[in-house]
């Protein structure tokens, strides 16, 4: 069984809310979460935005998806790569965003960070070792 | 005489805002709207860039968008001035005309 498991990159390149791109991209990372595959989040350029924590949507409308990266643990979905070029060009630092957790059932239940955060050519190879990159 | 400029999209995904910015004349204002607003924050590698092509136009972003993106309102930068969904209705009502950067 366990050659069947691929590597499954979702990669998000765009702000949350003015496309619906970030939305999709996270309604399609809970179906995948269901065929039990190796997989990984990518958030590079515009798409380290997504993380921002205090989002408040109510003024605009929309519903506020951001507290359902906090979820993704229970699914298994414990590897957020964040860019750091990304988030310097925008002025942000790990401290602007959610401090996105999952319980590692392999120590005890333990909260630990999801979000890992890496170079530019750290994000390449990531993506490089991928088998499927699903791009947003 | 004077136009109302929209900005909806990122300047760090597309040049929208620096187009903007580079037609719009003195006098005019300039209002971030939905993803535009990334365009007002402070420490940014576009911060400088707006404040410096900006600096003959009234430079504005819509207070809704900003707080939906999970941007402190501290973090919007000097002489961006915030207004609501009213006052934007009444920035179109006032000006001589809109223009849309999309």
């Amino acid at each position: 069984m366990s050659e069947d498991i691929k590597k499954f990159l979702y990669v998000n390149r765009k702000a949350p809310y003015g496309t619906i791109f970030a939305q999709e991209a996270l309604e399609v990372v809970l179906i995948g979460a269901a065929f039990d595959q190796d997989v990984s989040l990518a958030f590079l350029d515009d798409g380290v935005f997504q993380l921002t924590k205090g989002q408040d949507t109510k003024e605009v409308g929309l519903k506020n998806f951001s507290p359902t990266f906090n979820a993704l643990g229970d699914y298994e979905v414990t590897k957020f790569y964040v860019e750091q070029e990304s988030l310097d060009e925008r002025g942000l630092t790990l401290d602007d965003l959610q401090d996105v957790q999952y319980e590692d059932e392999d120590d005890d239940y333990n909260e630990k960070p999801s979000i890992i955060v890496v170079s530019r050519s750290q994000m390449a190879d990531v993506m490089a070792d991928q088998d499927v990159v699903l791009s947003f | 005489m004077a136009t109302l400029h929209t900005v909806n999209k990122s300047p760090f995904q597309n040049q929208s805002l620096i187009s903007c910015l580079g037609h719009a004349k003195a006098g005019d204002s300039i209002l971030m709207i939905e993803d535009g607003v990334y365009g007002a924050m402070s420490g940014s590698a576009m911060s400088e860039v707006v404040a410096g092509m900006g600096a003959n136009v009234k430079l504005f972003v819509l207070g809704a968008d900003v707080a939906a993106r999970g941007i402190d309102a501290g973090r919007v930068a000097e002489g961006i001035t915030s207004v609501d969904y009213e006052e934007f209705v009444d920035m179109a009502a006032s000006c001589d005309r809109v223009q849309n950067w999309l």
